[in-house]
């Protein structure tokens, strides 16, 4: 009986406009941000950590950035692998330039240059819409993917073309480098997609929200209203960069601690995002979560089952996976274009009005 | 219509100087003309007419206007300057707002949000305190909310608020578009056929919105229409078009009697 809209009045617009309108929402987000903060890192081990816990924050960051390009401005972008190695080199060039200051710093600034090659490679979007833009974000995937191989400035003229991250410490505790604990790895990741979140929040419900999801849904029309499109657009590549480079940065730098460019942030990645996008739902940010974590969780899930209990074979898993993965894409594609999420909001509306939806 | 000094019509409202003036309007698109050398004026608070038939580069005068076609002769003035080429964009900030033929609404967004965009032009909060919303956003949001909250009582759509455009029946999202035109709050209001497809009752709720936009507001309104009742009940003057010439301009009862208007669209009643 506490999932209930009826007399829960708002008298004032800030009320009306709040991101939980009903009250058990708003407790729940409390309760899962108190769990998330005040009591996971103590029972965090090494397998949940680095199996399921990093890569889902990491991942949720990088899809709540390419959701607000692609789910709230319409615009498809294939390059999301090659901006997240963007914000990982930049991150590994300023950690080895200015070893002096705070990582944090870095993984901001990593994220604004970043915000910067979004933008430029933002402006085709300008000219070209749907598939052809599609093709062009590809062509920046592979095209930074082969500098970040090509010009060795970038990995410090390493023999191996690898990237490592030098051990750094937050508040004395190191976050970087081996010989972080899981629960570090854990609370600097959080914190980010905490920061990340609600920024994305914000900016979706006001007016610069309003006018990506006008030009998503009509640009003419948005233009009529007053929608410079080009402002518009460069301020979603921008943002939805700052997001991914973010994400590419603590992929690196947190997660793998050594990275190397065509494998860690290959067209895989930029596919994966998308995925996680499709089935989590476009436009959504509660999507871009559920998606993460659906895809993150999947093949945890799959092993757990396929190899622990069933016994299968390894590598028949591994391709089960595959499959099952390109089945609800396609499925989700044509029945629930908006995704869990909108299967969550529909959930929602039928139990604001159970047991009696007359 | 030599007549430009200001005047108070015959039900009460008061029709001022020339708001918008068309002068010597020509539009190509290849060999086609769609628009010959077409002047005429629009004045401060009037409700002013563009009939003809299909075809005739009614809405291309109306794109022309709002900026999306650029004429390749004339000129366009809109008080009391000349006003550059310029992008649609640039045209709703001078305070022109309009709604289309097929209804434009953004389907993805709610009828609340939808017609929050039409407040766009007035907002400026930048990017970084739009992210920190507390302050500055928030105060601007609620701010615009007010005025968007008049212009649904107005329009009485309270009831759909809500609710996602992309669900609503045709009669109520051509309201929506309307409130998102009037949320704006724009000096000049293009209606692109706004009763085109509705029964009577809901013509005459349009009509009556329209009426009352123009009398509460002040806002002057050119529209398109095919509904001859609706346009001589409603317009101060009309002006009719046909293959991209001007062939009448002034009062309802003016053009009603003009032989070239009955020849080309109006017609006779048949005995």
């Amino acid at each position: 009986m506490l999932y209930r809209e009826a007399g829960d009045f708002k008298t004032s617009y800030q009320a009306d406009s709040q991101t939980f309108p009903i009250a058990f929402d708003r407790w729940r987000f409390w309760v899962v941000l108190v769990v998330a903060f005040c009591v996971v890192p103590f029972f965090v081990n090494a397998y949940w950590a680095n199996a399921i816990l990093v890569p889902f924050l990491i991942y949720a960051i990088a899809a709540i950035g390419l959701n607000i390009l692609t789910g709230y401005c319409g615009q498809v972008s294939l390059g999301t692998g090659g901006f997240m190695a963007v914000g990982a080199y930049a991150c590994y060039k300023l950690m080895t330039s200015f070893p002096d200051v705070s990582i944090v710093i870095h993984i901001i600034l990593a994220g604004g240059i970043t915000a910067a090659v979004g933008a430029a490679f933002g402006l085709p979007s300008l000219r070209i819409k749907g598939f052809y833009l599609a093709v062009a974000t590809l062509a920046a995937q592979f095209f930074l993917v082969w500098m970040f191989n090509k010009v060795s400035w970038f990995y410090n003229y390493s023999a191996s073309g690898q990237i490592n991250a030098p051990e750094r410490f937050v508040a004395g505790v190191a976050v970087t480098g081996p010989n972080t604990a899981p629960w570090a790895q854990y609370m600097i990741c959080l914190v980010f997609l905490t920061i990340c979140a609600l920024i994305a929040r914000n900016l979706t419900r006001g007016t610069i929200g309003r006018s990506w999801m006008a030009i998503r849904d009509m640009d003419i029309a948005a233009e009529i209203i007053g929608v410079n499109p080009l402002k518009a657009k460069l301020t979603a590549f921008a943002v939805s960069s700052f997001f991914i480079g973010i994400s590419g940065a603590l992929f690196f730098a947190v997660y793998l601690g050594a990275v190397e460019v065509g494998e860690a942030f290959g067209i895989q990645k930029s596919f994966l995002v998308l995925f996680m996008i499709i089935i989590g739902g476009l436009g959504s940010l509660f999507g871009s979560f559920a998606g993460a974590a659906f895809l993150v969780l999947l093949p945890v899930a799959l092993k757990v089952v396929g190899v622990d209990v069933l016994g299968w074979p390894t590598d028949l898993v591994a391709h089960l996976q595959l499959v099952i993965v390109g089945g609800l894409i396609m499925f989700f594609l044509i029945k629930e274009p908006h995704g869990l999420a909108q299967l969550w909001r529909l959930a929602k509306e039928k139990l604001r009005l159970w047991p009696f939806p007359y | 219509m030599a007549q430009t000094e200001p005047y108070i019509t015959a039900d009460g409202r008061q029709i001022g100087g020339v708001l918008m003036d068309m002068r010597g309007i020509t539009l190509r698109f290849g060999g086609v003309e769609a628009i010959k050398n077409i002047s005429f004026d629009i004045r401060e608070g009037e409700i002013r007419a563009i009939i003809g038939p299909n075809g005739a580069g009614k809405s291309s005068m109306l794109n022309v206007i709002s900026g999306f076609y650029h004429p390749q002769d004339g000129e366009v003035w809109f008080r009391g300057e000349k006003r550059k080429p310029m992008k649609p964009y640039q045209v709703a900030r001078l305070g022109i707002a309009r709604t289309f033929q097929n209804i434009a609404l953004f389907e993805g967004m709610s009828v609340l949000d939808n017609i929050m965009t039409g407040r766009l032009t007035h907002m400026k909060t930048g990017l970084l305190a739009q992210a920190v919303w507390k302050g500055r956003a928030e105060r601007e949001e609620v701010a615009n909310r007010e005025i968007v909250e008049k212009v649904i009582d107005f329009l009485e759509i309270q009831a759909i608020r809500k609710t996602p455009v992309g669900r609503l029946p045709y009669g109520l999202k051509k309201r929506v578009e309307l409130a998102r035109a009037l949320a704006a709050e724009p000096k000049l209001l293009l209606l692109d056929e706004p009763m085109a497809g509705m029964n009577v009752e809901e013509k005459e709720d349009m009509s009556r919105f329209i009426l009352d936009v123009n009398d509460e507001f002040g806002t002057t309104i050119a529209l398109i229409e095919h509904d001859m009742g609706v346009v001589m009940d409603l317009s101060d003057r009309v002006v009719v078009m046909d293959y991209g010439r001007k062939i009448g301009d002034g009062t309802p009862d003016e053009v009603r009697n003009n032989q070239e208007v009955i020849d080309a669209y109006l017609g006779v009643a048949h005995e």
